[in-house]
């Protein structure tokens, strides 16, 4: 009781100084002194200090289950182990804000404190645009979503105890997407208060690409844990499935790679300054659009939050009123003189950054589009439509193919001006090898041939050049492990998509049954009772030609509080394939729908995606 | 370079035009398919092939039996338009109604060329 | 002056996408079907519960009558809910009140009805659940409300409520 009013009351103090930090940069901004003044520190921190206090308030409700507080009431219950009540804090949508606030708080104090080298103005800009951001966020928090409502008379037990929610990739994975999310929205404070300042170069950009780097980083391992969780958690077998959810996180990335590339452009060259700024407008925007979407109950997902449109109303004001200042700001101060005289040679890596942006820019448009013209339409004629996996797929899987070509040849140009002489034949031709390699290999398959290995060869002859990399004296270490990377993941997605087999069947227990070239035993069944459910553990066996035996317990859960069923599938993973086995009950018999997987290269679609981020965090460490 | 870029857009024209997806005569994987495209109107976001409620197995059943009857994949994703409304499936149609949503990334991919070109080949 | 005319373009296009997005929230985001529609009810065959004869679903639609077909299975909990209510229909009006008993075992039907009561002229069976497909239903219990000509009047989703029953009493007088 006392932690909520604790809670409560640190928010208001932290509001109350949001609002005079968003005040007092204008003041000093005025004084135009030439360094900076050490209150804006202090203060800084305290209303960091303010959200943290009010964080720990929430988990520490949490902890001790204390049912007088709402939230705490909708979202933890008694017999939750000590983990899952401490992440069930951000589990829910008044607790995840309460998550943003702290990250935002955070990140605008440290970006101050790393920044001495830049024009004072430019930092005390920055820190207005964001104290915009963060007074929304307070205001949003305290007048719709308060984590700190009081219930009177104090229930006995709580409500939440979802089992699918419970679980350790789940628990971090909202985190570090945010710290993502807000790395996205310093950024686009950054580029306003540049733009207004005038500070778009060279300099800044050295400066601001560290946050970009950061909050891509984040990005990244965040969607992959979400994809990863989606894997062995929700038991269907799959990682992606252009869910508007999983859209919403995948665009501001394809965003933010794209200012990724950029800002080298801007760092070694000083070009395109104009389209830094509206890229980092754009990034944020997205995240914050992400936010609306998912929390407003506007879209039809497997994981909305609590849907409530007045929430939804308060986002898309707050959307809305940022953007047009954006626009306002980028009509008034953009670089008049940015039609310079500098020239983009076709054959240089300013050029195929540009192309990198552009491709970019297409994959973008077509996940945006594809999550929400569903909406449009709705508004406008008043019908629904369902846009799945077989839109993007065809959209997107061509592009890819050619985006993977330029990415093998890109990286290796040369600033400025570079020319085709130095092209070695001998790549040409493994080119080609590559391609028809992956024709033959493809081929047994018998499915869509001709673009499944254009894609593949494309991806495999970037591994290969990705690698003649390490060979070479001189190279970029992160930019190679990354594209290295990206080279695997379209690999590994590509063979585990075309090479899977599936087994689906209703067996009985002591059926046994044969598949491809293994047989199927359907030993026993074994019922225990947990703490709070039901399992129902199968036994399988799975014997292949070569008389190896491998044992799969995939597992059924009976959750009386609430009522719900969970499969929990069995996945073995190794290095060259994963074995998937998830089991259903049916109704009213004793029969079980089983459904078998071979899923070959999984484990690579995750170490891979891991290589893609592990790129960038070493280019962290890189000093400059 | 041009020749590159002529090459690229050769392949591509190929690739989009090879967009019919051949599939191995099985009616089992055909089963499988047209599930995977539909999605399950009672659930939340899960298709008919992943889902296990009722209502998606009924509708693998139905889509069994109607291929067996030799109905192609076409005609099952009408039938099933027409009991349900074009929300069942998940390949949107390529008709009027949709032609934004088709063409608009396509178009944006056009302008973004338009744009790099304008830099790199006029002053 | 050309850079004007962008900008307010951009302006409105930005105006024009919030606009649909405000006006999208009130929209609910799960399917609701189209609880009136002009159709007729499928011809369908289907298997007699007690009896086990094949029946066409021609034959069921009486002429000088209305017809109730309500989906309903005896493991469904809602449908027990609304089965007093159609004991009460049958008692007070002379609908035509078919079953369709969805993928359920014939003991368990029976059991159910023995229980419960059995509103039910003729009761057709639908063991794979295809039947209801057909109707174009979701699940159970579903209740379609159908005149002497086929027509579809009215679907109902899920149990029926007293003011369904009303609306039934009202539109067959």
């Amino acid at each position: 009781m006392i932690s909520s009013h604790i809670g409560y009351y640190s928010l208001i103090l932290g509001f109350i100084l949001s609002i005079s930090l968003l005040i007092y940069s204008v003041y000093c901004f005025k004084k135009n002194n030439t360094k900076i003044n050490q209150n804006i520190f202090s203060i800084l921190f305290l209303q960091f200090f303010t959200v943290i206090i009010s964080f720990i308030s929430l988990v520490y409700s949490f902890v001790i289950s204390d049912f007088s507080n709402e939230t705490v009431y909708n979202n933890s219950h008694t017999t939750k182990p000590i983990f899952y009540k401490i992440s069930g804090t951000w589990g829910n949508h008044e607790g995840s804000l309460l998550l943003w606030l702290l990250v935002l708080t955070l990140f605008i104090f440290l970006f101050i404190v790393f920044s001495k080298k830049q024009p004072t103005k430019y930092r005390l800009l920055s820190i207005f645009f964001q104290q915009i951001i963060i007074c929304g966020f307070f205001l949003f928090l305290l007048s719709t979503s308060n984590p700190f409502n009081f219930l009177f008379p104090v229930p006995n037990e709580g409500l939440g105890l979802n089992p699918i929610l419970q679980d350790p990739a789940l628990a971090i994975h909202p985190p570090i997407l945010y710290l993502g999310y807000v790395g996205s929205s310093i950024i686009f404070s950054a580029s306003l208060a540049s733009l207004v300042q005038n500070n778009i170069n060279s300099l800044w950009a050295i400066h601001i690409k560290k946050w970009i780097q950061i909050a891509w980083v984040f990005l990244t391992i965040g969607i992959l844990l979400g994809s990863v969780w989606a894997y062995y958690e929700l038991g269907w077998g799959g990682f992606w499935f252009w869910d508007p959810v999983e859209n919403v996180s995948l665009m501001p990335w394809l965003c933010l790679t794209a200012l990724l590339h950029t800002i080298i452009v801007l760092e070694k060259r000083s070009l395109l300054k104009s389209w830094t700024v509206i890229l980092s407008i754009a990034t944020f925007t997205l995240s914050m659009s992400g936010t609306f979407l998912v929390r407003s109950g506007i879209l039809n997902s497997v994981h909305t939050f609590a849907n409530d449109p007045k929430r939804g109303v308060f986002i898309l004001l707050f959307l809305f009123g940022l953007i047009l200042l954006s626009l306002i700001l980028f009509f008034i101060y953009q670089d008049k003189e940015n039609n310079s005289q500098k020239n983009f040679f076709l054959i240089s890596k300013e050029t195929s950054i540009l192309i990198n942006n552009w491709f970019m820019m297409y994959f973008l448009s077509v996940v945006l589009i594809g999550t929400i013209y569903p909406i449009f339409l709705e508004v406008l004629i008043n019908e629904k439509i369902s846009i799945g996996p077989p839109f993007f797929n065809k959209l997107l899987i061509p592009f890819l193919a050619i985006f993977l070509i330029f990415m093998s040849i890109g990286p290796k140009l040369k600033w400025i001006k570079d020319n085709f002489g130095r092209i070695k034949y001998l790549r040409i031709i493994l080119f080609f090898i590559c391609i028809i390699t992956s024709f033959y290999l493809i081929k047994k398959t018998s499915s869509e041939i001709l673009f499944t290995s254009v894609l593949g060869g494309a991806a495999v002859y970037l591994l290969f050049i990705s690698i003649e990399d390490l060979f070479k004296k001189k190279y970029n270490t992160s930019q190679v492990i990354s594209h290295f990377g990206f080279s695997l993941f379209i690999l590994s997605i590509l063979f585990n998509s075309l090479f899977s087999n599936e087994f689906s069947a209703n067996m009985k227990v002591g059926q046994e049954l044969s598949f491809k070239k293994d047989q199927i035993k359907f030993l026993k069944i074994k019922i225990l009772e947990k703490e709070n459910y039901k399992s129902v553990i199968a036994n399988f066996e799975i014997i292949d030609e070569k008389e190896n035996v491998i044992s799969m317990y995939p597992e059924i859960r009976i959750y009386n509080q609430p009522n719900i069923l969970t499969s929990e599938a069995d996945i073995i993973s190794s290095v060259f394939s994963d074995k998937f086995m998830v089991i259903n009950l049916l109704k009213g018999e004793e029969i079980f729908n089983v459904r078998y997987q071979k899923k070959p290269f999984m484990i690579w679609i995750w170490i891979s995606a891991f290589l893609i981020s592990f790129g960038g965090i070493l280019s962290l460490f890189k000093r400059n | 370079m041009i020749k590159l870029i002529k090459l690229i857009l050769l392949i591509l024209i190929l690739i989009l035009s090879f967009q019919k997806l051949l599939y191995a005569n099985n009616n089992s994987l055909l089963v499988n398919k047209i599930s995977k495209n539909l999605r399950c109107l009672i659930c939340q976001g899960q298709s008919v092939y992943d889902s296990q409620s009722d209502f998606a197995l009924s509708i693998k059943i139905l889509i069994k039996n109607k291929i067996e009857e030799g109905k192609s994949e076409k005609q099952i994703y009408d039938y099933l338009k027409n009991q349900y409304g074009e929300w069942i499936v998940y390949d949107p149609e390529f008709n009027k109604k949709n032609l934004v949503l088709w063409i608009f990334p396509l178009i944006l991919f056009t302008f973004g060329g338009l744009l790099i070109y304008r830099k790199v080949f006029i002053n | 002056m050309k850079k004007n005319i962008y900008y307010s373009i951009l302006f409105l296009f930005f105006i024009f996408i919030f606009s649909v997005f405000y006006l999208g929230l009130d929209k609910p985001n799960s399917y609701t079907p189209n609880e009136s529609s002009n159709k007729n009810l499928p011809t369908f065959a289907s298997k007699e519960l007690f009896l086990n004869d094949e029946f066409i679903s021609n034959n069921i639609i009486k002429n000088n009558q209305f017809t109730l077909v309500n989906i309903w299975a005896s493991w469904c909990a809602p449908c027990r809910l609304e089965h007093s209510l159609l004991m009460d229909l049958k008692a007070k009006t002379n609908i035509n009140i078919i079953g369709l008993n969805y993928k359920d075992k014939k003991n368990n039907a029976i059991k159910f009805l023995n229980e419960f009561g059995n509103p039910f002229e003729k009761i057709l069976t639908d063991p794979d659940g295809t039947i209801s497909i057909e109707l174009g239903a979701y699940g159970v219990p579903e209740t379609f409300l159908v005149n002497s000509k086929s027509k579809i009047i009215r679907k109902y989703i899920g149990p029926l409520k007293i003011d369904n029953i009303s609306e039934i009493i009202r539109i067959t007088k």
